[in-house]
């Protein structure tokens, strides 16, 4: 989260933005006709691409290899900077030297989603039947996609087993559709601030923030790219509210209170005279200078079809039966939108099914955005949970 | 049942020995090596622990988050969770054991918390404190007021402990709800067992705390 100072905002362009979409700075995995994506609406997509990062090395038997799956504006830039922005990686808190998430530990693999626009294949890529950007005929993708996708690079990476699979919010929604998936490829899952299946509020919130963008006249039904524009100003919009949805009142309140901007009295205008208007605004703009507006629809829809147990019959615990993966669960006091309740009915459900799971609640007032900030207590816990996992699993370590 | 019928106490040192509690000692000593165990209410993991270094599976529940989050930073499997309500979501024999230390009194439903336990599990080990101990009789009757120890130092108006009982009434739910002993232990204040083979009234008396193992009877 960034402060309400505003900082001063990188030279970006469109271009940076575009340019990354079909060319990333990182790595990129390319699957022919041979290997097509087979989606769950019906479509096979082919050819696709995905980008993704790695840090450290992968062990001589290949066992401590350790995906993480990022959350909805994410990206494969997790300790690194990024590209495009020019800021740190987005989760250097808990990837690092001597962080939980250790590279001279763990070979670190991150890639970015289907349907995302930082070089995996998504409606801003160009669909090479026809030449130009996708757009809304990109076909509708969901996070078991998502995770097929994944699963395909982790099998051209000749990895079998997954010692960890780690990811918040959505990326929370990837760990445990991989659990559900591929059990027997996934070791351990640290899943955090996340839920099994979206909730109401949330689909609501997220068709708020698709309105917004469908509603700036810039969108043009999804075909702006061939325009040279961008719907900024709905994209924004969708971005301020959702921001709102990813912290909390008493975190608004103890950052911003009702102080005023740069001012000492009201101005009598709808200019942002709060501070907590401000560092919205700073949000919104800085958010739509990296991210594409076609893809925001299409990964908040692919959180809103999110439902493990819908797709077992109904029952939750069908999803793992028998699952031998070591799992954590990480809610936070004051995350609003995937509160600690949905948490625990992902434990019921793992317990019902006598799954090895701890569940640790962590008390603080940041919101859903406390899994990326500077929490002490969850990195104890992720890296204890990480060690005895590696333990189990036979990696040493020179922390151990 | 009686008390001829409980198996003498065989072999545990009484001393404390090493980081260990002896009441804690004396559970895991009646825990099967390569078992699976759940630990309801296990505070700060110490008994699962213990367990863990004689290569038992232990799982535990724990109601503070404090205690949770103390136990999953020791990498232990421990899920935040009320022994009350949170038990029936466990299916029917999913544990060789389930562990009840100190903790039956706090519960609201003691009695659906043990069949619980013996339903999760195939056997039960209950830990409580004695409320037939001699020194909560003595300041019973001649204080006068609700007893207070150095175990249960908390006032009658403050603690979480609402379902105090004896060993005796212990026993007699048991065979209530035709639950069978396998084994009964009654631990001095230190914790140590009480070595010798003594009548029920006298283990009533002068047992700080009972621990049991046991399992499910027949005709239910």
């Amino acid at each position: 989260m960034v402060g309400v100072k505003s900082v001063p905002s990188p030279a970006i362009s469109a271009d940076d933005r575009s340019h990354e979409v079909d060319h990333p700075s990182s790595e990129v995995a390319l699957f022919g006709a041979d290997q097509p994506l087979r989606l769950d609406c019906g479509v096979d997509l082919t050819p696709f691409q995905i980008a993704y990062k790695t840090y450290g090395e992968l062990n001589a038997d290949r066992s401590n290899a350790v995906l993480i799956c990022h959350a909805l504006t994410g990206d494969q830039h997790v300790a690194n900077v990024h590209p495009v922005t020019g800021k740190s990686g987005w989760w250097e808190t808990l990837v690092g030297p001597g962080r939980p998430l250790d590279p001279a530990r763990y070979f670190i693999i991150c890639s970015n989603v289907i349907g995302g626009c930082m070089g995996s294949t998504g409606p801003a890529s160009i669909n090479p039947a026809t030449g130009k950007v996708w757009g809304l005929d990109f076909p509708v993708i969901t996070i078991p996609d998502m995770v097929r996708a994944q699963a395909m690079l982790i099998d051209r990476l000749g990895i079998d087993t997954l010692f960890a699979v780690v990811g918040g919010s959505m990326g929370g929604m990837q760990v445990l559709q991989w659990t559900a998936a591929y059990p027997a490829r996934v070791y351990s899952a640290l899943a955090i601030a996340c839920s099994t299946r979206h909730s109401a509020q949330n689909i609501a919130f997220h068709e708020l923030g698709r309105q917004a963008v469908m509603a700036d006249p810039d969108w043009h039904n999804g075909a702006y790219a061939d325009r040279g524009i961008h719907p900024h100003r709905g994209l924004a919009v969708a971005r301020m509210a959702a921001h709102i949805t990813y912290l909390s009142d008493a975190a608004l309140h103890r950052k911003f209170g009702r102080r005023m901007q740069d001012r000492e009295l009201p101005t009598f205008s709808f200019d942002a005279d709060f501070q907590v208007e401000s560092y919205l605004r700073y949000q919104g703009s800085s958010f739509v200078e990296r991210f594409d507006a076609n893809s925001y629809l299409y990964l908040t829809r692919a959180m809103d079809y999110f439902d493990i147990a819908g797709d077992h019959g109904g029952v939750l615990a069908k999803a793992f039966a028998g699952i031998e993966t070591r799992f954590c669960v990480v809610s936070f006091t004051s995350d609003w939108l995937f509160p600690t309740s949905e948490s625990r009915a992902l434990v019921h459900a793992l317990n019902a099914s006598s799954a090895r799971v701890s569940f640790a609640e962590i008390e603080t007032d940041r919101g859903h955005d406390a899994f990326l900030l500077d929490v002490p207590e969850f990195f104890d816990i992720s890296r204890a949970f990480l060690q005895s996992a590696g333990k189990a699993r036979g990696l040493t370590g020179k922390n151990d | 049942m009686s008390v001829q019928e409980v198996l003498p106490f065989n072999g545990l040192a009484s001393e404390q020995s090493g980081p260990f509690r002896a009441d804690h000692l004396l559970v895991a000593e009646m825990v099967k090596p390569g078992s699976k165990v759940l630990d309801v209410g296990c505070g700060d993991g110490d008994l699962l622990q213990l367990l863990e270094t004689r290569g038992i599976d232990g799982r535990g529940i724990e109601l503070s988050r404090e205690g949770v989050n103390r136990c999953v930073a020791k990498g232990l499997a421990v899920v935040q969770g009320d022994a009350d309500t949170d038990l029936v979501n466990y299916p029917d024999d999913a544990f060789d054991y389930v562990i009840l230390s100190q903790t039956l009194q706090a519960t609201r439903q003691p009695k659906i918390v043990l069949e619980n336990l013996l339903r999760i599990g195939r056997r039960a080990i209950v830990s409580f404190p004695n409320f037939g101990f001699w020194r909560m009789r003595l300041q019973l009757l001649i204080g006068g007021h609700m007893p207070r120890t150095e175990n249960l130092p908390a006032s009658w108006y403050d603690t979480s402990n609402i379902h105090f009982c004896t060993i005796k009434d212990f026993v007699e739910l048991c065979d209530e709800i035709h639950v069978k002993m396998e084994r009964a232990e009654a631990l001095d204040l230190y914790g140590r067992p009480l070595r010798l083979r003594l009548p029920w009234w006298v283990w009533n008396l002068f047992g700080e705390q009972g621990v049991f193992l046991l399992t499910r009877g027949q005709g239910k």
